[in-house]
């Protein structure tokens, strides 16, 4: 368990960065599974995890108050799993896809309970903060702040110690070929991210014709690289 | 109006620095209300009588209550309302103007920000990571192109707030929010359209004789999605794709 400290706080750190600080988006998992790719001595398979998790991504866009999975601490636990299974292991890819998902899921949730929890401090604090008590202020913005560095790290332990040993034994009986096995990760994927784009770009006028001349150039650099 | 009040450096930065935590405290009753008075607290602090004062002590109430905006453009609210409190305006219009600024300043961050900036970012990080460079580039790729443009928009607003004060308004005339919605948009529309065949191929791995397959079923799956708008999510359904194919795998 305490090799997984180092991944631990990483995922405190970028499951902080998703709402609270500093929103630099340094949580996006291209970059938090090429980071915890780097942490479990794989950048190269932490950065391909973290590809397929961002086509992912672009579907779940922090829009206001919307409620949406939590990718900081979701990008470290794909990015850590993927990389901590040596090249050429088959299935490895989708196992870690999955792990990072649910991860998300559950730490959006717990990004939810974290917002009530502040709620309620500052309902407790009410008086407090209507008579414009400086410490007041300071005290309930730090408080969330910790909680939620606390928040992202306890999600991402959590997951790393369910997931890793759980991604051992899965692969260790996984039966289908390594290209079947790829190509459905893939394709939900590369579903996922289209679907996101025209869903973000079809309301504006024209933008159709740059994606589908952007689509066209795109299969041409395909077919010549 | 008249020149506002030079603010010191050191408060600047401080407010600054602040307004990345602008977000810490969100919760379902106040949004960011507490975060925006926690990012003008070293600015009040120059109101008559300092911290122990009755106007700095009101000021923090008025300014701990229900806020929203999108995150990135709250330093122009914070800039102008820090003016408005320093210049003594009249409480009556700096409420209203709490009230007023927040629907503009939340839709045309989201639209600029999380509908465009940080999705033609991401895809160009993909765009990089599918010419073949290196983790490490993909990643510095990302975190300046995108925080060029994250930290630029808040050093602007906080400036801009500042200098306009409840005249702010002027400033969402500006053409970046105007057209640059939009601009971004077609350019994400572009990127996105050369990146997503290229950056499947670059995941596809083993799976590279099934390429075109992958991308005739990633469109389709695409098509169907977008067709279902609202109803289903492509994440949710990879979910249960996944864990359906792995369970396959394993019983089989």
């Amino acid at each position: 368990m305490i090799e997984l400290f180092p991944l631990t706080m990483l995922g405190a750190l970028l499951g902080l960065d998703v709402v609270s600080f500093p929103q630099a988006m340094i949580s996006r998992p291209i970059v938090s599974a090429t980071l915890a790719g780097a942490l479990a001595g794989a950048p190269g398979r932490g950065v391909i995890a973290g590809a397929v998790l961002e086509l992912f991504a672009l579907e779940t866009l922090p829009f206001g108050a919307s409620r949406y999975p939590e990718w900081g601490s979701a990008g470290v636990v794909g990015g850590a799993i993927f990389a901590l299974h040596p090249d050429g292991t088959t299935g490895a890819l989708a196992v870690a896809v999955l792990a990072s998902l649910l991860t998300a899921v559950v730490s959006g949730w717990s990004m939810i309970q974290h917002r009530r929890a502040i709620g309620r401090w500052a309902a407790g604090m009410r008086d407090a903060l209507a008579s414009g008590e400086q410490g007041a202020v300071a005290t309930l913005q730090l408080r969330g702040m910790t909680m939620d560095l606390l928040r992202g790290g306890l999600v991402t332990f959590a997951a790393l110690a369910l997931f890793v040993p759980l991604s051992r034994v899965v692969l260790s009986v996984w039966s289908l070929a390594p290209a079947p096995s790829r190509a459905v990760v893939v394709a939900l994927a590369g579903a996922a991210a289209l679907g996101a784009v025209w869903k973000i770009v079809h309301a504006t006028a024209g933008a159709r014709w740059y994606l589908l001349g952007g689509f066209l150039l795109g299969l041409s650099l395909l077919g010549i690289t | 109006m008249s020149a506002p009040r030079q603010l010191p450096f050191g408060i600047r930065l401080a407010t600054l620095l602040r307004l990345l935590a602008v977000q810490g405290a969100w919760n379902y009753e106040t949004l960011m209300g507490n975060g925006i008075a926690f990012a003008m607290e070293p600015g009040l602090r120059l109101l008559p009588d300092g911290t122990d004062g009755a106007p700095f002590r009101a000021a923090m109430a008025r300014h701990a209550g229900y806020f929203n905006a999108h995150p990135y453009l709250a330093g122009l609210a914070v800039g102008a309302l820090l003016r408005a409190e320093l210049d003594g305006e009249d409480v009556t219009r700096i409420e209203r103007f709490r009230t007023a600024c927040c629907g503009p300043l939340g839709s045309v961050g989201d639209r600029l920000v999380w509908a465009g900036w940080l999705p033609a970012c991401s895809l160009v990080a993909l765009g990089v990571f599918s010419a073949g460079a290196a983790p490490l580039t993909v990643v510095l790729t990302f975190v300046v192109l995108y925080n060029l443009g994250h930290l630029g928009l808040r050093l602007w607003g906080l400036e801009a707030g500042y200098r306009n004060g409840l005249q702010v308004a002027n400033s969402l005339g500006n053409p970046l929010f105007r057209k640059g919605p939009a601009a971004v948009a077609r350019v994400a529309a572009l990127t996105a359209g050369v990146v997503w065949p290229l950056a499947v191929r670059g995941v596809v791995g083993p799976a590279r004789n099934w390429l075109v397959f992958v991308l005739a079923a990633a469109a389709a799956g695409a098509f169907v999605v977008t067709r279902l708008q609202g109803r289903v999510e492509g994440w949710r359904v990879a979910i249960a794709g996944l864990a359906g194919l792995i369970l396959y795998s394993v019983v089989r």
